[in-house]
């Protein structure tokens, strides 16, 4: 055993450094350093299911404001409704000064957000929950209207002369994901809602790719996330569909497959600026007494990467920012 | 495999696990030849064949490992683990695929090792054992991503030296006519095949039937129980690594939260295909057909354009009947 390591650590000290393609040497003086601390604490609870492309920017985006406004930040995340109400409980009972978190399940989390708010803590939602942020007492709102961006989608295909999308739901049961496929049929009545494995990329070709073969009318692919949209793009080419793709959602090879024109466009709701916004709301409200959004919700999407602005957002995506 | 000989020839016949299973998949492929039009083209069986096949070859040695009587749930997970060491340490290093190949199978050998190794050592039950090791994989998965990339799902790798290499290997296909052949379906087979002569041929495959049925007895009659079984722990992990390389060199990057569930996806081929969860009973063409009833009953119900809300449903019903066609296909020709 012990010759077979040395073995291979020789092969790779002789291999090292002879490949192009890897990860570019960050530059030595980047990283911004962080600002004086301003001695508040915010905890930012969130439904992540872990290993979510979408999830780790809006972390990011918190992180970053964090950052800038010298936030002394505590992130959780548990996808199970009554552990998430447990996580924003805890955050109650530390004594933060404020919490950001998102109410996608709000009967669940009504009563540790109304304990927060009773505790004089400000609660600021985001990404989830813009119908009902308000009646639980949060004081400002920071997302995207899953049903309007699935709308905005659905007049865009209907402009473009759609007959039959099918909207592919990777995620059994999210409601988010229904009220997209919603607003999307909404706008294109013959829209068809498929069911896949989000977690198998092999299982989301191969059912797409039998969608296809079934029903050749199918002219539009609408895919709720981008590692979603790259397995479609495979599918397609499998089951050599005409069909176009659109998504939801940006992530880095996802904006290459724009500018590549292998996906038309996707809808952007910005996660980033979710997270950033949300602590730096909080920071502003902590500080100042400042209320954005004038009493309604602040809109981070949905907003259109394609052909037309890509050469703008692909580094950004590359920096995991958008 | 049954050795018993007070049985007729039709018995005997039915009493072979793999009989049940290609009973209820002939049934089930009946079914959807007559429900779904889009099923009867040989386009579509080879969709199937493939999605059998990234299930399958993985369930080739889960079914083994729970002939020889103990579980491995890590093995979901490690196919992710195989491909994130593969493309995070050549991507971070710039160093050549083929090296962070070589790499990635021995870290996942190493894997199965451990598992093997603790679960002898301990005599902890292999279900906690690789429970732990799930875990922990899931989370190493997570975290080493984040650290390398800045996010979770790893870099791009097509531009790294090796790329078209490996992928010939682990992810090419070649057309006959308009149907598109995976070669992962043809290394499939062959490891089906090899399977399926290791257990029923060689002095190992009964050491296997041994050490599943009865251990300490096993051990008296002079079989190398530990060696046997942690060898079957390293040979899940070898078709976990072989089936990250293939998602690897086909989708370029991977999502590190992937995987999780599929290891029951494996067990579930597996007991469909006539393999006792209590061990010792069971056989390589057995599972391959089990993989191949999962494989057809979530694409057929696609291919049928029913509504996708009840597919679970539909798959637990379909796997259920499945299982008791083979139960009482068993019982009647063992009576």
């Amino acid at each position: 055993m012990n010759r077979l390591v040395v073995a291979g650590a020789a092969i790779l000290l002789l291999a090292a450094g002879c490949s192009e393609g890897g990860r570019e040497e960050p530059d030595a003086n980047e990283g911004s350093a962080a600002k004086q601390s301003s001695g508040y604490t915010i905890a930012f609870v969130t439904h992540e299911r872990p290993g979510d492309t979408f999830w780790d920017k809006v972390r990011a985006g918190a992180e970053q404001a964090a950052i800038d406004t010298g936030v002394d930040l505590k992130y959780s995340n548990d996808p199970d409704a009554g552990k998430q109400a447990t996580l924003i409980q805890q955050a109650v009972d530390s004594k933060v000064q404020g919490i950001a978190t998102t109410l996608v399940t709000p009967e669940a989390l009504a009563g540790s957000v109304k304990a927060a708010t009773g505790a004089g803590i400000p609660v600021v939602g985001l990404n989830a929950g813009i119908e009902q942020y308000k009646e639980l007492g949060a004081l400002m709102y920071f997302g995207s209207d899953e049903t309007l961006a699935g709308e905005s989608i659905g007049e865009r295909l209907a402009t473009a002369g759609a007959k039959h999308p099918i909207c592919v739901i990777h995620q059994q049961g999210s409601v988010a994901l229904e009220a997209r496929c919603a607003g999307v049929k909404s706008k294109v009545a013959a829209t068809e809602n498929l069911q896949v494995n989000g977690a198998d990329d092999a299982a989301v070709t191969t059912a797409l790719q039998a969608k296809l073969a079934q029903d050749s009318s199918i002219d539009y692919i609408v895919t709720l996330g981008a590692p979603v949209a790259l397995d479609a793009v495979q599918a397609k080419e499998q089951a050599s569909s005409p069909a176009k793709l659109v998504t939801f959602d940006l992530n880095k090879e996802m904006a290459q497959a724009i500018k590549d024109g292998k996906v038309e466009f996707a809808i952007d709701q910005q996660p980033y600026a979710q997270g950033y916004m949300a602590v730096t709301s909080l920071y502003l409200y902590l500080k100042n007494g400042n209320d954005l959004g004038g009493g309604g919700p602040v809109l981070t999407g949905p907003s259109f990467v394609d052909s037309s602005n890509i050469d703008t957002i692909l580094p950004f995506t590359e920096k995991n920012t958008r | 495999m049954s050795r018993s000989t007070s049985m007729g020839r039709a018995g005997r016949l039915l009493a072979r696990p793999e009989v049940g299973a290609l009973v209820a998949a002939v049934a089930i492929f009946l079914f959807f030849l007559a429900v779904a039009p889009a099923f009867r083209s040989a386009g579509s069986l080879f969709t199937v064949l493939y999605q059998s096949s990234t299930i399958g070859i993985v369930a080739v040695g889960v079914g083994m490992l729970m002939i020889g009587g103990e579980f491995d749930l890590s093995a979901g997970v490690i196919v992710t683990s195989a491909g994130l060491v593969n493309s995070l340490f050549c991507w971070y290093f710039g160093v050549n695929l083929w090296i962070g190949a070589l790499l990635s199978l021995l870290f996942c050998l190493a894997v199965g090792f451990l598992n093997g190794w603790l679960v002898m050592r301990t005599g902890i039950p292999s279900f906690l054992i690789t429970l732990g090791t799930f875990f922990v994989l899931q989370g190493v998965n997570l975290g080493v991503t984040k650290l390398v990339t800045g996010s979770v799902s790893s870099t791009d790798i097509a531009d790294i030296d090796g790329f078209s290499s490996l992928q010939a290997v682990f992810a090419s296909s070649f057309g006959i006519g308009d149907v598109t052949v995976w070669t992962i379906v043809l290394f499939w087979f062959f490891f089906v095949a090899l399977s399926a002569w290791i257990l029923q041929r060689t002095r190992p495959g009964n050491w296997i039937y041994a050490v599943g049925g009865a251990a300490e007895s096993a051990r008296a009659v002079g079989v190398p129980v530990v060696r046997t079984k942690i060898s079957l722990f390293v040979t899940v992990s070898f078709l976990g690594w072989f089936v990250g390389m293939h998602n690897l060199y086909r989708f370029n990057t991977l999502q590190a939260g992937n995987g999780v569930g599929n290891e029951f996806l494996y067990i579930i081929a597996a007991v469909v295909g006539g393999t006792l969860l209590t061990g010792g009973f069971g056989n390589a063409i057995g599972v391959a057909i089990g993989a191949f009833i999962f494989g057809m009953t979530s694409l057929g119900i696609v291919y049928a354009g029913w509504d996708p809300n009840w597919f679970r449903a539909f798959l637990g019903v379909m796997l259920l009947l499945a299982v008791l066609v083979n139960h009482y296909a068993r019982k009647w020709g063992s009576r």
